[in-house]
């Protein structure tokens, strides 16, 4: 126990200190971070509750369309500030901007949980590869729509306001660094003291025999709206602070991008190891790390790559990094193992 | 006189659907996978069709030669990728199969650019009604040569030996390898055939609308909700739902308009598929 609060003291102290030792990563550390809130939330329902999402995207959009739109629609008329398409004709005062954003961060996090609620009952009814192809068909859906609905922008995209000319430039990437890692921060808490209470059992259950899970008495699809409304909520959340980090929401190569951020969220779980708690963690930020590492060498090859990876992953390496750390050293996962039985499995391989 | 138009339009968009999704059905019903990479498949082999019309040939041929090709390629593709995912969890597969779905969106994005082309095939149009109703003869020959190679397959696969092999793996794969059908051989098989379907259909869509590397998703879409509204292995099911399918579309198209069109496929799975969790929640039963 003192070594682990050692180890989170330490990773607090680096986060808090990053944006100072390496200032010119701040943007790059604040989109790791997202990534890491949205491999947490995808590994909720994802690892934990066996029902794999490719919709989790629908939630990061939505909750990327309410914050810009809270914050501009709080102080300005909505349709005008579209219709200008980010030219200056309203200027948010720093008061303005930080009131906007705080409430529209509140609004991105608890209206996705809320819609999550109300479609669960009908979605997480279906089951393995057709709650897979519906959330896909929900995530697409989404995209399509808002980029047909003129009050956000259409087509053109949607300009998110500018960051008040307050203490010099530096202070964008700091304020939104500190956003997203506070939000990573809080994430991973409540995360980290759902798994340890009973609901990480049921939403285990649920995944190992959900029919078994209800026969014991557990109400599945009450846990299942619960959890899946937990994973919304930190989801939406990220998509808010993404959206004011980029500065511009376009519906289907941002917002609800499952090309890319659809895909990366599930990736990043899988790269970790499924149903872990650091597993997400580890996984979005050795993907992170790869990706701006190497995507600027693959030029415009990086789908290509994207593809290769994904389909290296999944076939040669289904149990993430997670699961082969388990593999090799048990005993640090509280796994008791008995020394001659392990001798003899690996004279057997 | 609109919706006349609509119906007759959708009655043949349907037929092509319905193509593609007698591939995916085939392939789901023998190999128990969703190949999420099937839209990509089509797209691929419209880009054969538009090619041989770059190059003075008319696309027709595209119909014989597109099918061809892409056989080599569902097999090469089992070879290297599929046949490590069959007998695994069903996600992975569809995971692995998006994989290929992204690459070859950016292959084909980078090998014919991101335009959007269309093969002209130069047939003309037919006007009935008094000229109120228009429609392509392109369309026609599309919808009858997808006729024709639907019954082509399904005389295929009821008297060939390799047809009874796909029909046996499908019933049951152990007992069929013990009766000495070489599975793996009939896995690749059936996914080239899969894939030579996609092509036919790809170089008929190339004839008939436009083709660009990003459309391979939506066609995805339609067959698995053609699949599961008609069922595996129910024919004439995926004909009609496949027609009703386009007449959806085209109906949606004109009254929302056409920027809401993919919209409402995605939505009108999601709905479909919800419809059907209800109605089997009402028998303890769940979509296996």
């Amino acid at each position: 126990m003192n070594k682990n609060l050692i180890l989170y003291i330490t990773i607090l102290i680096f986060g808090v200190a990053a944006p100072f030792i390496f200032p010119a990563f701040k943007v790059q550390l604040s989109i790791l971070c997202v990534l890491i809130i949205l491999a947490i939330t995808w590994n909720i329902q994802g690892g934990e509750m066996g029902y794999n999402s490719f919709g989790n995207i629908l939630f990061y959009g939505l909750g990327m369309y309410l914050c810009a739109s809270v914050q501009v629609g709080m102080f300005f008329p909505l349709a005008e500030w579209t219709e200008s398409g980010g030219e200056k004709t309203f200027v948010h005062t720093p008061a303005q901007f930080f009131q906007g954003f705080g409430v529209g961060l509140a609004v991105a996090a608890v209206v996705p949980a809320i819609v999550a609620g109300l479609i669960g009952y009908s979605i997480l009814g279906l089951r393995g590869h057709y709650f897979a192809i519906c959330t896909l068909g929900l995530g697409v859906a989404a995209g399509e729509i808002s980029g047909g609905i003129e009050i956000i922008g259409a087509g053109q995209g949607f300009t998110t306001p500018p960051f008040p000319n307050f203490g010099g430039l530096e202070a964008r990437g700091e304020f939104f660094y500190f956003c997203s890692f506070v939000s990573l921060v809080l994430t991973f808490i409540v995360v980290k003291s759902i798994y340890s209470t009973r609901f990480k059992l049921v939403l285990n259950a649920i995944r190992d025999n959900e029919d078994k899970a209800e026969a014991m008495g557990i109400q599945t699809m009450k846990y299942k709206i619960i959890g899946w409304m937990i994973s919304a909520f930190f989801c939406g959340l990220a998509g808010g602070i993404m959206g004011g980090l980029v500065g511009y929401i376009d519906s289907t190569d941002v917002a609800f991008d499952g090309r890319e951020m659809g895909v990366f969220m599930v990736l990043m779980a899988i790269l970790g190891g499924k149903g872990t708690l650091w597993g997400p963690v580890i996984g979005a930020s050795v993907f992170h790390i790869f990706k701006e590492g190497f995507w600027t060498f693959f030029l415009g090859w990086q789908y290509v790559a994207l593809g290769v990876l994904i389909v290296v992953i999944v076939i040669y390496f289904p149990e993430g990094i997670m699961g082969w750390l388990r593999e090799k050293y048990p005993e640090r996962f509280g796994e008791v193992v008995d020394e001659a039985d392990r001798k003899a499995q690996v004279e057997l391989k | 006189m609109i919706s006349v138009q609509a119906c007759l339009d959708g009655i043949l968009l349907g037929i092509l659907f319905a193509l593609i999704a007698y591939g995916m059905a085939l392939q789901w019903g023998v190999m128990n996978i969703i190949n999420i990479a099937q839209g990509d498949l089509v797209i691929l082999g419209g880009y054969i069709a538009y090619f041989m019309y770059l190059y003075g040939i008319h696309p027709a041929w595209g119909v014989i030669v597109s099918p061809i090709i892409m056989y080599f390629v569902g097999v090469g593709l089992y070879k290297l990728v599929i046949n490590k995912v069959v007998d695994r969890d069903l996600f992975i597969s569809i995971l692995a199969t998006f994989g290929i779905s992204i690459l070859f969106m950016q292959l084909m994005n980078f090998a014919f650019g991101a335009d959007v082309v269309l093969a002209n095939s130069g047939y003309g149009t037919t006007f009935l009604f008094d000229s109120n109703v228009v429609l392509p003869n392109s369309k026609i020959f599309s919808a009858f040569v997808s006729i024709i190679f639907a019954i082509c397959l399904v005389i295929y696969m009821k008297t060939s030996k390799l047809g009874r092999a796909i029909r046996a793996t499908a019933q049951n794969a152990r007992a069929a390898k013990i009766l000495g059908v070489d599975t793996e051989k009939v896995y690749a098989a059936t996914f080239g055939i899969n894939a030579a379907l996609c092509g036919v259909a790809g170089a008929l869509i190339s004839i008939t609308f436009t083709i660009h590397p990003y459309m391979g998703l939506p066609y995805t879409i339609r067959s698995f909700m053609i699949v599961i509204v008609a069922g595996l292995g129910n024919l004439p099911g995926v004909a009609i739902s496949g027609m009703g399918l386009g007449v959806f579309e085209e109906f949606a198209d004109y009254i929302l308009g056409t920027e809401f069109r993919i919209g409402s496929v995605f939505l009108l799975l999601v709905l479909i598929l919800v419809y059907r969790r209800f109605k089997l929640s009402k028998k303890r039963e769940y979509l296996k």
